[in-house]
């Protein structure tokens, strides 16, 4: 047996900004209308952040809030991962400052892009490093100002896309302890990048909403498979389905092939919309608020976006 | 495979995804029309038809296959 730690979940934390936009808001600027939105998508409303209001606002604000969640003091955290691919500005990054905003002592601090499959490649490193013993505890942050990006007059991105953040603590089991963070499944579909994309220094987002749709709804169902498989689980063990919030019927389909019941399903996008890494931690932070999640159960995530890329890995509830 | 068994097959597909009643998939019922099918239940229908078929419908020839016949043909064409 190895002396080496595992590691598991020890709290979580989501932010929203406080602007509602509606569908009815949205109808005003596009051709669009609450029906078709609900249809198609499944968002009801979104929120957007303030002018003045930066990812590392509402990576902070999560985080603080994951932090509380754990018990943890802020010197007990060693390393900060902020998964982001919005940030206002490459350097400095996100989680150095957010760290020091925190009153986190000097942790390793790095940020990671992998798009919308950001916070389930940020939870995989950050439990890989506390498994390794390089890391104690682990803020992974998930933070995404998305209508930076949005061009409000393309109706098929500008309806999708929002702003939020979730986080997570991880830390260390128990010698003894069963793991509670499984093994990420981690990859890419480099030949598919230019479905979704951003163009430039100050292009919009623009995705091809078809062919991502396809690929999500039939190459996900087997990736979430083997991180069950990896796990020990089967998609019958799991009480809470969390996927990345991007389109209700990509969740709905995914959910359908794993034989997962819908109200173990996570459906935040209806109040949340698409906000691409922060998806699956505000997902989280919002069904542990709502007494959803069953503490020592085994919760099944699953994150996908542009790259193409995608990461899934099972945890325990804490 | 026969035209019939294409498109009994391709009625408990669309029962499926959409729910529409397997009687209501006529071969001249157009999925936008007649059928209330958006794009994106198409690529469901799409996926579906390759899985029980063994025929691929990319995306550049599916918004062309406007009617139910239309799959038929397509699949039967390409089978």
């Amino acid at each position: 047996m190895s002396d080496r730690p595992g590691a598991k979940i020890l709290g979580f934390g989501g932010y929203q900004p406080d602007q509602v936009l509606t569908n009815d808001d949205l109808s005003a600027l596009v051709d669009t209308n609450d029906e078709w939105i609900r249809a198609r998508v499944g968002i009801q409303s979104r929120r957007v952040a303030r002018d003045d209001e930066t990812v590392t606002d509402m990576a902070e604000a999560a985080g603080a809030k994951a932090l509380a969640a754990s018990g943890l003091e802020p010197s007990e955290v060693d390393l900060v991962v902020v998964a982001t691919c919005s940030p206002e500005t490459p350097l400095p990054n996100v989680a150095a400052v957010v760290a020091h905003r925190l009153g986190i002592p000097s942790p390793g601090g790095y940020d990671l892009n992998a798009a919308c499959a950001g916070f389930c490649y940020a939870l995989g490193a950050a439990a890989d490093s506390v498994r390794a013993g390089t890391t104690r505890n682990a803020l992974v942050i998930g933070a995404e100002k998305m209508t930076s990006w949005v061009d409000w007059t393309d109706r098929s991105t500008c309806i999708i896309f929002a702003d939020g953040a979730g986080a997570t603590v991880v830390g260390r089991t128990e010698p003894g302890e069963p793991s509670g963070v499984g093994p990420v499944v981690w990859g890419t579909a480099g030949d598919q990048a230019d479905k979704i994309r951003i163009t430039g220094r100050t292009g919009a987002l623009t995705q091809d909403g078809q062919a991502v749709f396809r690929w999500a709804t039939t190459a996900m169902a087997p990736v979430a498979l083997e991180a069950c498989r990896r796990a020990g689980v089967t998609p019958a063990d799991i009480t809470a389905f969390v996927p990345h919030q991007a389109n209700l019927r990509i969740i709905e389909a995914i959910a359908k092939k794993l034989g997962i019941p819908r109200d173990r399903v996570a459906d935040d996008i209806i109040h949340a919309g698409n906000t691409s890494s922060a998806s699956v931690p505000l997902a989280l932070a919002r069904m542990a608020e709502q007494g959803r999640l069953q503490p020592g159960t085994p919760a099944l995530l699953i994150a996908f976006g542009a790259g193409l890329s995608y990461a899934s890995q099972v945890i325990t509830v804490p | 495979m026969t035209d019939q068994e294409i498109l009994s097959g391709l009625a408990e597909i669309i029962e499926e995804i959409a729910g529409t009643p397997a009687d209501e998939v006529t071969p001249a019922a157009n999925f936008v029309d007649d059928l209330d099918i958006d794009s994106l239940s198409m690529v469901e229908i799409a996926v579906a038809a390759q899985d029980k078929f063994g025929v691929e419908i990319p995306d550049e020839q599916l918004k062309d296959l406007k009617t139910v016949q239309d799959v038929v043909n397509f699949v039967s064409k390409n089978s």
